[in-house]
């Protein structure tokens, strides 16, 4: 609470799409933000969102559901700063189309640099090419920082509960 | 879900002297815009002061300024100055809990308060200050 924030100057950082070479700089991030090392996982993740070769272009139409996955880096050179990974998903739980935001992560050390209003804005961005007006993302209750994050973004609580029971 | 009279206050005060934090503004004037009791508002006011949140200045012009930082300070912050948004959570307990209808009623209220947490503690004072903008 008290007078201790130093920001940090916006930085000038690239947007793209990710490449292999990036996933061991993506892992390594996250891995710093959660404490947990997930190589298969992102491995997996980058398989399915960035492999194929048109996807490898940002420029390319918007031909197949799968040009509606973003998996972005912001780098500096070849220095991997954070990502963030979004899907537009149809009539799931009965929602029209709109952009989902499943992981977002930012470099410890450039927080409060504007890498995230940056990655969330780069894929907004792309939601929007792809014609949806809507974007939504799911969060642990107790992971203040990131709730933050995307409360500062203007997002608000949405019309779904999400419910579960142990089986 | 309602707020108590001092909470409000505190939030309508931390709110008007955070918008412009080079501003300073008496007790009065945030009084008016509001319609509450500036002696209520005092009271609330000096709460702010003794954790950091604002500063009184002296002398002619004088008043309050915002001194905390509202990139930092959450909703949360300044309402636990004030009440408990989670009575259950923080193991208040009433007539009948012990059963088990008492147990299943708490469980639901306790979802309410965690959800009303989580809400609070996550939204900053920047992020409400753009808010308001948002709704001008």
């Amino acid at each position: 609470m008290a007078n201790s924030q130093v920001r940090q100057a916006e930085r000038k950082v690239t947007v793209r799409l990710a490449k292999a070479a990036d996933i061991p700089q993506v892992i390594a991030v996250d891995a710093e933000n959660t404490g947990l090392t997930k190589a298969e996982y992102w491995e997996d993740l980058f398989e399915r969102y960035n492999s194929r070769a048109t996807d490898g272009d940002d420029d390319a139409q918007h031909k197949s559901v799968k040009r509606y996955r973003f998996f972005l880096i912001a780098c500096e050179g070849d220095t991997v700063l954070g990502f963030i990974i979004g899907e537009v998903r149809a009539w799931e739980f009965g929602s029209p189309p709109c952009g989902w935001i499943f992981a977002i992560g930012v470099r410890g050390n450039t927080r409060q640099g504007g890498v995230g209003n940056t990655l969330f804005e780069a894929l907004n961005e792309r939601f929007r090419k792809a014609g949806v007006t809507k974007v939504r993302t799911m969060l642990a209750r107790d992971d203040t920082l990131i709730m933050s994050f995307f409360r500062a973004q203007g997002m608000m609580a949405g019309p779904f509960i999400q419910l579960e029971k142990d089986l | 879900m309602k707020l108590q009279k001092a909470t409000r206050c505190a939030l309508f005060a931390i709110l008007e002297l955070a918008a412009q934090p080079e501003r300073q503004l008496s007790a009065n004037e945030i009084a008016e815009k509001y319609g509450i009791s500036t002696n209520h508002l005092a009271k609330v006011l000096r709460s702010l002061g003794r954790v950091g949140l604002v500063e009184a200045v002296r002398g002619a012009g004088g008043g309050y300024r915002f001194s905390g930082n509202r990139r930092r300070t959450t909703l949360l912050d300044i309402i636990q100055l004030f009440e408990t948004i989670d009575p259950i959570r923080h193991g208040e307990r009433e007539d009948g809990d012990d059963t088990a209808e008492g147990q299943a009623l708490c469980q639901v209220l306790m979802e309410i308060e965690d959800t009303a947490r989580a809400t609070f503690s996550a939204i900053t004072l920047d992020t409400m200050i753009k808010l308001v903008d948002r709704g001008r």
